[in-house]
């Protein structure tokens, strides 16, 4: 398969890639072939920076199910650091 | 025992607007003459898979080119690159058209050419393979493998690609065979009938194959895709076309 399903977001934090630690601008969420992942398609997620060169990456291909369970960990750890960030602005 | 030998090597050939590109080129060594071959790469990139493939063509005696259509990217390992084209939106067509026309080009000005120029390529190569064969008039065959999206709805055109490949069929300047996994969801069997049946409707010269148990990219030996049988029953379709439509 060649899909189109790619899904182009900002970014903002730092990735470590071969050459070390390096700013985000970019990460880019795809359903396509992997690289190295024996599978015929996985989701992929490149963080990058888009003033940098090509090797500048933190690269990931992953199964459907990882990603779910990614998915929800994220959604978990977001809503939870959301709570704190919350009470830290109240005060409490 | 005869004396074999090639010589494969990186160069710098002139582009789309005549801007310089990598290419990786493969020949038999000597004096030829030697039908011309031009290899679109797919959207993983210029990879070892492309390089192998290009001298595999230099194996059975023709001059072999593959021209790296991400080369505006930047310098880096194939996965890198294309990863680094994917966040940029893929490569316009009308751009990867000029890059492979400057491969065409490059073959034609060499004094070991036979005269004769296929084009080949594989899931978006294999797309951008059949646009070429129907904008140009520089080749003499196309083989498309699994192209990925010739046939495209509306709402899939965008400025990098603005047109449906295959309502460009009737402009087909040069004989064309085409492989398919019948597995395969892009392009579907249902894409591929599309595609013939337009053919058909133009009067045009083509080939096409469809192999059961087979899905995208099966020639791909380093990925779980391969299939063995319907590979090399593909790769002997392939050598049989150009052989019989790139010969002096």
């Amino acid at each position: 398969m060649c899909t189109t399903i790619v899904e182009i977001v900002k970014s903002a934090g730092a990735g470590k890639g071969e050459d070390g630690w390096f700013d985000l601008t970019t990460a880019v969420v795809s359903y396509d072939h992997p690289h190295h992942a024996l599978l015929d398609e996985a989701i992929t997620i490149d963080f990058m920076n888009d003033a940098l060169g090509p090797n500048s990456r933190v690269a990931v291909e992953l199964t459907l199910e990882a990603a779910k369970i990614l998915s929800d960990a994220l959604a978990r750890a977001i809503a939870a650091a959301e709570i704190e960030e919350s009470g830290r602005r109240r005060g409490t | 025992m005869a004396y074999e030998g090639m010589i494969a090597e990186t160069i710098t050939i002139s582009g789309n607007k005549g801007e310089s590109i990598s290419a990786y080129v493969a020949r038999p060594l000597g004096a030829g003459p030697f039908p011309g071959v031009v290899l679109i790469h797919h959207i993983p990139g210029w990879d070892e898979w492309y390089r192998e493939a290009t001298r595999k063509f230099a194996h059975h005696g023709y001059a072999a080119i593959s021209h790296n259509l991400f080369h505006r990217a930047g310098e880096g390992r194939a996965d890198d690159v294309a990863a680094k084209v994917r966040a940029e939106g893929g490569v316009p067509d009308a751009q990867a058209m000029g890059d492979t026309q400057g491969a065409v080009d490059w073959l034609r000005m060499q004094p070991w050419l036979n005269g004769k120029v296929g084009v080949i390529g594989t899931c978006s190569g294999g797309r951008q393979t059949f646009m070429f064969a129907c904008q140009t008039k520089s080749i003499n065959a196309a083989v498309e493998l699994w192209g990925g999206r010739v046939v495209m709805s509306k709402e899939e055109l965008n400025p990098k690609a603005p047109v449906s490949p295959i309502d460009l069929t009737k402009d087909l300047s040069c004989p064309l065979l085409g492989l398919f996994g019948n597995e395969d969801r892009a392009p579907t069997p249902e894409q591929v009938n599309q595609h013939e049946e337009e053919l058909k409707k133009h009067g045009k010269q083509y080939e096409f194959h469809r192999y059961d148990g087979a899905g995208h990219g099966f020639f791909y030996y380093d990925r779980p895709v391969y299939r063995i049988e319907q590979a090399l029953d593909g790769w002997k379709k392939v050598f049989a076309f150009f052989g019989k439509h790139l010969a002096a």
